[in-house]
């Protein structure tokens, strides 16, 4: 070793959402247009999953024209110019690209100055992951202002006529924009508690490879999206409770505390048996997005918290916690303030 | 151990926690679904309820074979001993 030092950056900073953007597809479906496929009826779909209604895009409605719009809205909502974006994390499973990422391209588009750019795969949690990722660079000092994008068009990879799915997933794209906060206290991002169970893959998975797809007997076909409704409810409703509260106890807050709860929205009953098992107070306001958007993936947290900003469910400086649970499995929460 | 009728009240009175049927309508003859109207996603919330008061492990393959309560009172009965 010859005695030089490497210089690090040692001062301590805090992150915190800066603002936040959605875009919904402009094509509403609904129960009515799902059930002849899966032999199905309104009610059911109503009471097994608490979906009236669900947004999937049209051809012009891409990812990353998706994510554009987002990101924009989220950057006009944080006071943030393209240009002060050091990096952009786009969370999908359906860029349907191996490479280059939807991330490159999205930078690019937003006329950021060659910000960092890249896509993860976390299916559900995709959005708690990004969120995790730029508030750790923001308080390295890797990143001042970092754009998270949750998108998916989960409608490509739905199987119509699957009973178990062809209700339940939609589209759309949710984004937020993290930065420094003032100091330590103003911290309004939380630690996250994160994990995965890679013993639970089959759970929920994409069934067949890109190449059986293509190239097997039944192809060439779009591959298709299969989920075991009863463990993954199981799973949800009950480990990511505990994750939950994990998420609570690691930010130094409990339920009393909150304002706000954000989980994934990905079955209104698995919400409302995460509610239950957090004994969450009654004034603390639930996010119920998925009733008029459905599950989409990692867009559903940034998405749902929008609506409740627009409803005045939530408000700027409310306390809240988010957790997104999926494929994988995987899971990740964390306790925010709300921009 | 819990008595077959201790197992049965136990269970009832988990029923209405989550779905609101009345305790005394929980009886072993009766079908989870076709008699009480209870469906999987509930069933799972019973099932894991059961696991905890009685302190059972009741796997995900099993849950299904336990179409009426008699035959969840039997399962508790037989994991408990």
């Amino acid at each position: 070793m010859n005695g030089v030092t490497i210089q690090v950056d040692r001062e301590p900073r805090a992150s915190r959402v800066l603002g936040i953007g959605g875009y919904r597809p402009s094509r509403s479906v609904t129960n009515a247009e799902i059930v002849d496929r899966i032999d199905s009826s309104d009610e059911w779909i109503r009471t097994r999953s608490g979906i009236e209604s669900r947004r999937w895009a049209n051809d012009e409605e891409t990812v990353v024209a998706m994510s554009l719009a987002a990101a924009r809205k989220a950057l006009a909502d944080a006071g943030v110019q393209p240009e002060q974006v050091d990096c952009v994390i786009v969370s999908t499973v359906t860029h349907l690209f191996q490479t280059p990422s939807a991330a490159a391209e999205i930078a690019h588009k937003l006329g950021t100055n060659r910000a960092a750019a890249f896509d993860v795969s976390a299916a559900c949690a995709g959005f708690c992951y990004g969120l995790s990722l730029a508030s750790d660079m923001v308080r390295a000092g890797t990143a001042r202002h970092v754009v998270v994008i949750g998108v998916e068009r989960l409608s490509d990879l739905t199987d119509k006529t699957d009973r178990s799915t062809a209700f339940l997933f939609a589209d759309g794209a949710g984004a937020a924009v993290v930065g420094p906060a003032a100091d330590l206290g103003e911290a309004g991002i939380g630690p996250v508690v994160w994990g995965s169970d890679g013993e639970h893959l089959d759970l929920i998975r994409q069934k067949e490879d890109w190449r059986d797809a293509l190239f097997g007997e039944a192809g060439p076909s779009m591959p298709h999206l299969v989920m075991e409704g009863n463990p993954v409810f199981r799973w949800a409703s009950y480990e990511m409770a505990k994750v939950a509260q994990e998420a609570l106890t690691a930010a130094g807050v409990t339920v009393e505390d909150l304002d706000v709860f954000v989980p994934h929205q990905a079955n209104m009953r698995i919400t409302d048996a995460m509610s239950r098992q957090l004994k969450l107070p009654e004034r603390v306001a639930v996010a119920r997005d998925i009733a008029t958007q459905g599950n989409t993936s990692a867009a559903s947290i940034p998405l749902a918290i929008e609506r409740m900003l627009e409803t005045g469910e939530a408000q700027s400086g409310d306390l809240a916690l988010i957790i997104g649970f999926g494929a994988g499995l995987v899971y990740a929460g964390q306790v925010i303030r709300i921009p | 151990m819990a008595s077959t009728e201790e197992i049965r009240e136990g269970l009832a009175e988990i029923v209405n926690e989550i779905t609101g049927v009345p305790a005394e309508d929980v009886q072993l003859g009766k079908s989870f679904t076709d008699d009480l109207d209870i469906d999987s996603l509930s069933m799972v919330e019973v099932v894991v309820a059961a696991e905890e008061k009685f302190g059972v492990k009741i796997p995900d393959e099993e849950v299904k074979n336990l179409a009426t309560v008699g035959d969840a009172v039997t399962f508790i009965e037989k994991a408990g001993s």
